[in-house]
């Protein structure tokens, strides 16, 4: 019987089992960033414990670093003691630290695949729920807790339960104007926010295959909003492509005996899968949030449902939803005035996000009293936006064009809505108040649909804004 | 490193109602800027506690009511979203000993219970009838039995579900794995080295 990739991984990464029935798995690679790890490395201190395998470790900062300003000592105070603390940690205990002036600084989920050090059949572990980006070089990454950093930290290892694998297959050619982001916020829509709770995503079939590494990226990294804790794609000549000649990536004979293993690890044609979901990706259109969970999302020609058309169980999540985002039922997002375009995360801020976003911006303005900002996913995204004139292009679109960050995603740094602002985002999540202003509102969108709401400044079909480009 | 056993958590219970309630909710990332855990529980749930100009909304956790209430009782998917512990480092500060739902949020969970928080899931007729009851009464005395799995309140007595493993840990004091973790280092250590990692040219 075959196995799948979550399977050989796995059971190639565990150490034993514990006195309470769970599984001791390796982690190969471990990321940080400042707001999860600082009481991760206190309670180290407090156990008189070191960092067991200092080179797997790998530090930057995002969450909180501000995106209009790089000198420091920052306005914010706490900010800048953030960063002072991760900075002595990572030097207490020999981590790698892409700090500021490293020119390698960026999102942990960006910086991770950039570098090279997100490699195939690997475990990855970050106090963070994206980690399960990383899943689309065919790793295992999950998000996990301050608590677990710290063990991550003093053993490499982690308490976990294995988890069942579902098998998602998109098939088929996506229509213009469809993108990555569509496809997954069809999946959470369809199978809901907690319907992948307990298991792992594995998105196959000829739609997956035949995106790019930063689109797979932008799929896997939503996987914990349909509450599967990892998501991954099988590994294949485009991911070896990928990772070749990247500064963490093997080199010289190394590079070929990896990617025989890294062959390895996909998953075998008779694997035995938990379940198995198929998704047409001719169904699929652009796909836009109404509510305040990243599953109340409907087709940008759709009608906002009402309560009652919904399962039972999604309605009362419905009518708070409703009550919050002040949207009637029956309405249509089309024609919604926005406030904020933001355009950035974890999940779409990537150059290929920047540079599809791109053609059709160029030219174009972004419309009067609209507060837009690009953010892009690291500093090597935004060197490689400027020698392709991409940020040129936004900021003469009126884009108020930042360094890189989680900036407004999560609201963390002064990057926030205001009041109860509309905002037109790339971002993953659209939970009350998860831009920083208690009463905003988010709606999550891909980013071109981002840049259609932008020059229109309400939310619009991008297919039919950019018609004619 | 065994630490007290869990084996059953009583109190009287709070009602925060709703499905999905996510980790932005219990924290908003705006009070995460700290370096240590110290004092989180003065932002549990802040944004629907608070108004924007900081008056109290009177949330069932405000109400006096519920006051000394450590048994906080939600609907479907408790603890969606961020992975951050910041958000049971809270419910624990604020002075709660368990949540009862009819589900979570799995790095929730596992969050929960490596602090020695459990988190039992109801089905949801029972909880639905733990809601009713505690609104209607709120000095009702609620009972966990991690070891049955039974949950005991005024007339009401159903059972609820928790991982195995979860369950284990919390009995035989072992829900903080560090101990069990570095125990087996010298296995870990000759794992390692079969494991390539990703390092700099």
């Amino acid at each position: 019987m075959g196995k799948t990739l979550f399977q050989k991984v796995w059971d190639r990464h565990s150490v034993g089992i514990l006195p309470d029935g769970s599984t001791q798995l390796f982690v190969g690679t471990h990321l940080i960033h400042e707001v999860t790890s600082p009481q991760a490395f206190g309670m180290l201190r407090d156990l008189d414990l070191k960092v067991a395998f200092p080179s797997r470790t790998f530090a930057t900062v995002d969450h909180i670093v501000p995106t209009d300003q790089r000198t420091e000592p920052f306005r914010d105070s706490l900010a800048d003691a953030m960063i002072k603390e991760l900075r002595k940690n990572c030097s207490d205990f020999g981590v790698t630290f892409f700090d500021i002036p490293s020119g390698k600084q960026g999102i942990v989920h960006i910086v991770g695949p950039e570098q090279g050090i997100t490699q195939p059949g690997t475990t990855i572990a970050c106090g963070d729920s994206h980690t399960s980006t990383h899943g689309a070089f065919g790793a295992v990454a999950f998000g996990i807790g301050t608590s677990q950093v710290r063990d991550v930290l003093a053993t490499q290892t982690m308490a976990l339960s294995p988890l069942k694998v579902r098998k998602i297959e998109v098939r088929g050619k996506l229509g213009p104007g469809v993108y990555a982001k569509d496809i997954i916020l069809h999946i959470i829509r369809t199978l809901g926010v907690n319907g992948g709770t307990g298991y792992a995503y594995e998105y196959c079939g000829s739609t997956i295959e035949g995106l790019s590494l930063e689109e797979r990226m932008t799929i896997c990294n939503m996987s914990i909003e349909g509450g599967a804790r990892a998501g991954y794609v099988n590994p294949d000549e485009k991911t070896f492509e990928y990772l070749k000649g990247r500064p963490y990536s093997p080199k010289g004979k190394e590079w070929d005996v990896a990617v025989a293993e890294w062959k390895k690890v996909v998953s075998d044609a008779d694997a035995v899968y938990d379940d198995v979901k198929i998704f047409e990706a001719s169904e699929i259109r652009p796909t836009v949030t109404w509510g305040i969970n990243p599953g109340q999302g409907i087709f940008i020609d759709e009608a906002i449902p009402s309560p009652e058309q919904l399962p039972e169980a999604d309605r009362a999540s419905a009518k708070e939803a409703l009550e919050f985002m002040k949207f009637k039922a029956g309405e249509k997002l089309a024609g919604q005035k926005i406030q904020v375009a933001f355009f950035g995360s974890c999940t779409n801020a990537r150059i290929s996000d920047f540079l599809e976003a791109s053609k059709f911006l160029k030219g174009r303005k972004v419309a009067p009293g609209i507060r837009a900002i690009a953010v892009p996913g690291s500093q090597g995204v935004s060197k490689i936006c400027a020698e392709m004139g991409i940020d040129k292009i936004f900021r003469e679109a009126g884009f108020d064009w930042r360094e890189a960050g989680c900036s407004m995603c999560l609201g963390m740094n002064p990057d926030q809505l205001v009041g109860d602002e509309i905002c037109a985002s790339s971002s993953n999540r659209n939970f009350k108040g998860r831009q920083g202003s208690p009463t905003g509102r988010t709606l999550l969108m891909s980013p071109v649909m981002v840049v259609a709401a932008a020059v229109t400044g309400q939310v619009s079909d991008a297919r039919l804004v950019f018609a004619k480009s | 490193m065994s630490l007290a056993p869990v084996a059953q958590v009583t109190g009287r219970g709070v009602v925060v109602a709703g499905d999905d309630i996510d980790t932005d909710r219990i924290i908003p990332a705006r009070y995460m800027r700290c370096i240590t855990f110290d004092g989180l529980g003065e932002y549990l749930f802040r944004d629907v506690r608070q108004t924007p100009e900081g008056k109290s909304t009177n949330h069932p956790i405000d109400d006096p009511k519920n006051k000394g209430a450590t048994i906080l009782i939600s609907g479907m998917n408790f603890g969606c979203g961020s992975s951050r512990e910041h958000a049971p480092q809270a419910i624990a500060r604020a002075g709660f000993k368990a949540v009862i739902a009819g589900g979570f949020a799995e790095i929730f969970f596992g969050n929960s219970t490596t602090l020695g928080l459990p988190c039992a899931t109801a089905a949801r007729k029972d909880l639905n009838a733990l809601i009713s009851l505690i609104q209607k009464d709120p000095t009702t005395f609620v009972k966990i039995d991690v070891e049955k799995l039974q949950v005991t309140a005024g007339p009401l007595s159903f059972p609820v579900t928790l991982k195995a493993s979860a369950q284990q840990g919390l009995l035989s004091g072992r829900y903080d794995a560090i101990a069990d973790l570095l125990a087996n280092l010298p296995k870990v250590k000759e794992l390692a080295g079969r494991i390539p990692s990703a390092t700099a040219s």
